[in-house]
């Protein structure tokens, strides 16, 4: 009896652990979400480039790994910048379904054109960080790593939201985006700074990503879809909600994993969002009004 | 004009088989017809502005039950199919109706199609033991190499013929519902819902039954590819991508159009083809990069896809014509 409690208390902590990585890649994503009002279908992917960005700085050209993490930051916030620019801004007017299907073909291309440049083998760091063992579990360093970051970056992100004045007209674009632009705020250089921010965020997540897990091109599709959920679930741009549902979901596919399988992990996590999705369609977190 | 036209092309391509019997050409042919089927089928909805990013699952769900039937139960296809068709058809008011009757529409409906298609793909990988996982699954092989009772036909001409028929009748669906009521009612749904319901059109019914329609649709092309390929793995007729395959090839086709997703699957598939054709293994990625670019460009540049362009360039051409005269 007594190691089963254990078992269950592992998969526990386990689930609070992945909430934290599953919470910081869903920060971004809500982030564009609340305020451009856009899905980046292509998140993932973002995240996948900026695992190679790291991969190529850390092993191919000996980058010490500090400065790989602020460069590969950099590197996927111009990305984001770029995908606004390119891909968003000339759509902003369109129907958001447009918008979404456009990312969703900037999904196949930088799938297709990381398996193009860098082959479809699965490549690490060759870095293990220890393994935590607390009485009988054990607890993943990169994972208590990755959660502590999760934290620290949702607290930079409502620091700025709250406390600049960018930060604000960020918010205020998100309430209102007709009436803002009269108010003397430049909506497109808003548009453009979230979208660095998202991407830079992105690249946050894929540095501590790259701790954890093997790179290759489609290793967006196996977190990619999931963020989307957590990010509706919580309620689109609802950060706090985000945050909740991410942990929710994690203890579900950690709970489904220990007594069934991982899959059914998953399965019952889609399930549980399809059902909550009817009760509260607003989000988890949404003010009745 | 078009109709003798019409008539040519379909006694063409009726003929095609027995006449031009290379056997690489007519698989092309008939992967081609079946996608385009799945396409037509998914453009069914799309069109109102349902977007489904969960077709995959339906496609899945039509090409495993009938699989697992026929391995399990030794229920022919004849039985299995029709099987494979209701329970595409429940899954899609199971998830569907929920969503009309609370209002989930646009990107949000995307979204939770989304996570049916994932359902769909990770069940199937989760119950590897009767579904072979990851891994594939395949139909057995009944007695000899052609078999009316088990749907399976060793000769491309036979597979070319009813691939052609479905095709055919999927694009006759289209046309009668682009001749109904329900089409009118679609249309005023996704210009505005609230107007349309105070016009009195049952919003919920009319878009349960268009989703049901395409989800059914698209499970028969999951039979049909699966009885054709005699494999069928989770990646090539589940989950995500698929479900992003068939938004992409009927955006490029043209949307608005019922040859449009036809279009649409001949130019993709095509592409895939020539590339890996000529450029073998080093050409790894590359069909998909080409598709990425495009359908970025196209939803840009030209929303109404290829066909749909060409026929509105047409249309201009010929009303000028008309007034000029």
């Amino acid at each position: 009896m007594a190691t089963l409690d254990i078992y269950l208390l592992e998969a526990l902590i386990n689930g609070v652990l992945l909430g934290g990585v599953l919470a910081l890649l869903s920060l971004g994503l809500n982030l564009i979400f609340g305020v451009i009002d856009v899905v980046w279908i292509c998140y993932a992917e973002l995240i996948m480039l900026g695992m190679y960005a790291m991969y190529f700085l850390y092993v191919v050209y000996h980058v010490p790994i500090g400065v790989a993490a602020v460069i590969c930051i950099v590197a996927v916030g111009v990305l984001g910048v770029l995908l606004h620019l390119l891909v968003i801004a000339p759509l902003l007017g369109a129907a958001p379904i447009n918008q979404l299907l456009a990312t969703g073909g900037v999904l196949f291309f930088l799938q297709s054109a990381a398996t193009v440049l860098f082959g479809i083998e699965f490549k690490n760091l060759g870095l293990r960080l220890p393994v935590l063992k607390l009485s009988e579990m054990f607890i993943s360093y990169s994972r208590l790593l990755a959660f502590a970051a999760a934290l620290v970056g949702m607290v930079l992100v409502y620091l700025l939201l709250t406390r600049t004045y960018t930060g604000t007209a960020i918010r205020a674009i998100a309430q209102d985006r007709q009436i803002m632009t009269l108010m003397g705020v430049d909506s497109r250089r808003i548009y453009v700074i979230t979208s660095a921010l998202g991407g830079g965020l992105a690249g946050l997540a894929a540095c501590l990503l790259v701790l954890q897990y093997d790179v290759h091109p489609f290793v967006g599709l196996s977190f990619g879809p999931i963020t989307f959920l957590i990010c509706v679930l919580g309620g689109l741009g609802n950060f706090v909600g985000g945050f909740a549902a991410a942990f929710v979901f994690a203890e579900i596919i950690a709970l489904g994993g220990l007594y069934l399988d991982l899959e059914w992990g998953y399965v019952f996590a889609f399930v549980f969002f399809i059902v909550m999705m009817f009760a509260r369609p607003e989000g988890l977190m949404a003010r009745r009004s | 004009m078009t109709r003798p036209l019409g008539w040519i092309a379909g006694v063409a391509l009726v003929a095609l088989p027995f006449v031009y019997t290379a056997a690489y050409p007519l698989h092309i042919l008939i992967i081609i017809l079946i996608w385009s089927f799945a396409y037509t089928s998914w453009s069914m909805m799309g069109r109102f502005g349902l977007v489904s990013l969960g077709h995959g699952g339906f496609m899945g769900v039509g090409a495993y039950v009938t699989a697992l039937l026929w391995n399990h139960q030794a229920v022919t296809p004849w039985i299995g199919i029709p099987i494979a068709l209701l329970a595409a058809a429940l899954l899609a008011v199971l998830v569907a109706y929920p969503c009309f009757r609370f209002r989930i529409i646009g990107h949000y409906f995307a979204l939770v199609t989304l996570a049916l298609s994932g359902i769909v793909l990770q069940v199937i990988t989760a119950t590897r033991d009767q579904t072979g996982g990851s891994l594939g699954y395949t139909p057995e092989r009944y007695q000899g190499a052609s078999s009316l009772y088990a749907l399976q036909f060793g000769t491309k001409t036979t597979w070319y013929l009813i691939a052609l028929a479905i095709w055919g009748a999927g694009i006759c669906v289209w046309y009668r519902v682009d001749r109904s009521m329900l089409r009118y009612a679609l249309e005023a749904i996704s210009e505005d819902e609230d107007g349309a319901a105070a016009a009195g059109v049952h919003v919920t019914a009319e878009k349960l039954k268009i989703t049901v329609l395409s989800a059914m649709m698209t499970a028969l092309a999951g039979a049909l590819y699966c009885q054709y390929q005699m494999f069928i793995s989770p990646d090539t007729v589940s989950g995500i991508s698929i479900s992003l395959q068939m938004v992409f090839a009927v955006v490029v086709g043209g949307i608005y159009v019922s040859l449009g997703p036809t279009v649409g699957a001949v130019i993709t598939i095509l592409l895939a083809e020539v590339l890996r054709i000529s450029f073998g293994t080093r050409a790894v990625g590359w069909d998909n990069l080409v598709y990425g670019v495009l359908l970025v460009l196209f939803i840009v540049f030209l929303p109404k896809g290829i066909l749909g362009s060409l026929l509105d360039v047409w249309r201009r051409s010929r009303g000028r014509a008309a007034l000029s005269t």
